[in-house]
């Protein structure tokens, strides 16, 4: 029971996590049909930022918080930057062009994405400062950390932030008008273009938030960190039913939560044939079983054969 | 001077084209149809118009300023607006979402509720089901949606694409009442329209379009008492 609970407080962190890095992937999808596979390099970026900012400030003898938020406050833009610019160079271009050109570029554009960190950052593991001092919490056996509630806490807010602005404001129904038909949209006078540098600048500035979340989570910080991770979330995007915002949340907190699970209980399932450090592959275990029983995802509608 | 006046439009999709070289104008506060069988190209013009498909050859003019390759999000901005063949609703926004839509791009926010009371009156079910999801309303509610929406837009050039297509025959005359109301406030409108006979009785003026080209215009009372408009569009024997 104590694993029990305290795998769920983990998977929930994780999956908080998952769930905001998901909704990127989702709203590019549900507005340009597009998989952004650079969306995970966003989150490394951020957390690269983060990680050159907190280095540079901590001298400066600041309060740890304010150092943390200074530097989220600046992987934001950087990555919305980036966000903007991915979607302005490399995919607008080929808005007419044939599915499969798009999705290639993509994973062009992490290619590239991870290359020119590798450039700035180096290879190595970087030890991702963790200043705010760590205070844990008991709770009927499990242990819950200050860093895990600010995690929840803040992949909440941002969603609950999100819901609002795409389900209360007219730029958010125009977002939707876009998604679910562009060229009418245009009727309306909305200018596609920009919405859909919105989403892209939207997503891109909640990875940043992943990205510094991440790296305060694990303490660890690599150029490669966000190929895995953004596969993760891409999982629970479509575990959610892609294109859909309520989904993506929803499969990425079940995916956190199913990959702690899995994670914590494979070593006594097996035994111990298979340890914790198989985690990783629960959450395509996952991404195959979806997509071979309910391709739509938990609360997608039928999507069809599209790419 | 015409609100909008085209002159040698020609649209081609590949090799096709299905627009060949066509001369219309619409005065300001006139109501002209264009009208011919499936396929003739009126679609074609209307996406031609509006910047949805781009032209091959000629030019359009509106309120006397070329406007050709101009992007439909800004022609909206300045009056020019379409109500696309399928109505064109966001299923899944609600109706008073769609119709938030269709005021866009403007930004004079008190005239924009006056204007929705307007519409309100104008389409009683539509606020009756404001808080609904626009897929859910039956094909003629959905015809009405779009057109509020487009008058949401504030146009003043309505461009209207087979607003009476899949409808049953009462609402079709609801549906032409409304843009006879429409027209009477002033809006200028080129309707499209395959139900000839009613177009004909709503317009003052008409063209017909055979396969890409203008065959015939004129007074739209004339064209109704037109042989040949008679025995192909209305169904009639020649007299």
């Amino acid at each position: 029971m104590d694993i029990f609970l305290q795998q769920l407080i983990n998977g929930l962190t994780l999956g908080s996590v998952y769930a905001v890095v998901a909704l990127g992937y989702t709203m590019v999808y549900g507005i340009i049909q597009l998989i952004n596979f650079a969306h995970g390099e966003l989150v490394m970026i951020g957390a690269m930022v983060a990680f050159t900012l907190i280095g540079v400030l901590v001298p400066a003898g600041m309060n740890p918080l304010v150092i943390v938020l200074l530097a989220t406050a600046c992987a934001i833009p950087v990555c919305m930057l980036i966000g903007y610019a991915m979607e302005r160079l490399a995919y607008r271009p080929l808005r007419r062009a044939p599915r499969l050109a798009p999705l290639i570029t993509a994973i062009g554009v992490s290619i590239i994405l991870q290359h020119l960190a590798l450039l700035v950052w180096s290879r190595n593991n970087l030890a991702f400062p963790q200043i705010i001092k760590t205070v844990s919490y008991h709770i009927g056996g499990a242990t819950i950390t200050n860093v895990q509630i600010a995690i929840m806490v803040m992949s909440v807010v941002m969603m609950a932030g999100l819901a609002l602005l795409v389900y209360r404001t007219r730029l958010g129904t125009a977002m939707r008008a876009t998604a679910q038909n562009a060229q009418v949209a245009g009727l309306m006078g909305i200018d596609i273009n920009r919405m859909i540098a919105v989403t892209f600048v939207l997503g891109a500035a909640l990875a940043a938030v992943a990205g510094v979340m991440v790296g305060s989570y694990y303490g660890i910080a690599h150029y490669q960190m966000g190929a895995l991770l953004g596969m993760k979330a891409f999982a629970a995007a479509v575990l959610g039913g892609i294109g859909n915002l309520p989904g993506a949340m929803l499969g990425g907190l079940t995916l956190g939560v199913v990959e702690a699970l899995g994670a914590g209980y494979i070593g006594d399932l097996t035994g111990n044939v298979f340890g914790s450090n198989y985690q990783d592959v629960f959450a395509f275990l996952v991404l195959i079983t979806v997509l071979v029983f309910r391709p739509s995802g938990l609360l997608g509608e039928r999507v069809g054969d599209r790419a | 001077m015409s609100l909008l006046e085209v002159k040698g439009l020609e649209v081609r999709y590949g090799g096709i084209r299905a627009v060949k070289g066509v001369d219309l104008a619409v005065g300001e506060g006139e109501l002209v149809c264009l009208i011919g069988a499936n396929g003739a190209g009126k679609t074609s013009i209307l996406k031609a118009l509006c910047g949805m498909q781009p032209s091959a050859a000629g030019t359009v003019s509106y309120a006397g300023k070329p406007i050709n390759g101009v992007p439909s999000f800004r022609l909206v901005r300045d009056g020019l607006v379409l109500v696309p063949e399928g109505r064109g609703i966001f299923g899944q926004l609600t109706v008073a979402e769609n119709l938030a839509m269709g005021a866009f791009a403007r930004n004079d926010s008190g005239e924009v509720a006056r204007d929705l009371k307007r519409m309100q009156g104008l389409f009683p079910r539509l606020a009756e089901r404001s808080g609904q999801s626009a897929g859910t309303l039956s094909g003629g509610e959905q015809q009405m949606l779009a057109l509020g929406r487009a008058l949401m837009s504030k146009p003043r050039l309505l461009l209207l694409d087979e607003p009476s297509m899949g409808l049953a025959p009462l609402m079709v005359a609801k549906i032409f009442e409304v843009v006879r109301r429409i027209a009477s406030e002033g809006v200028t409108i080129l309707l499209v329209e395959q139900n000839a006979r009613m177009a004909l009785e709503a317009a003052s003026r008409a063209y017909v379009m055979e396969s890409g080209s203008i065959t015939l215009a004129g007074d739209a009372k004339d064209l109704l008492a037109d042989p040949r408009v008679r025995e192909a569009y209305l169904g009639e024997e020649a007299a």
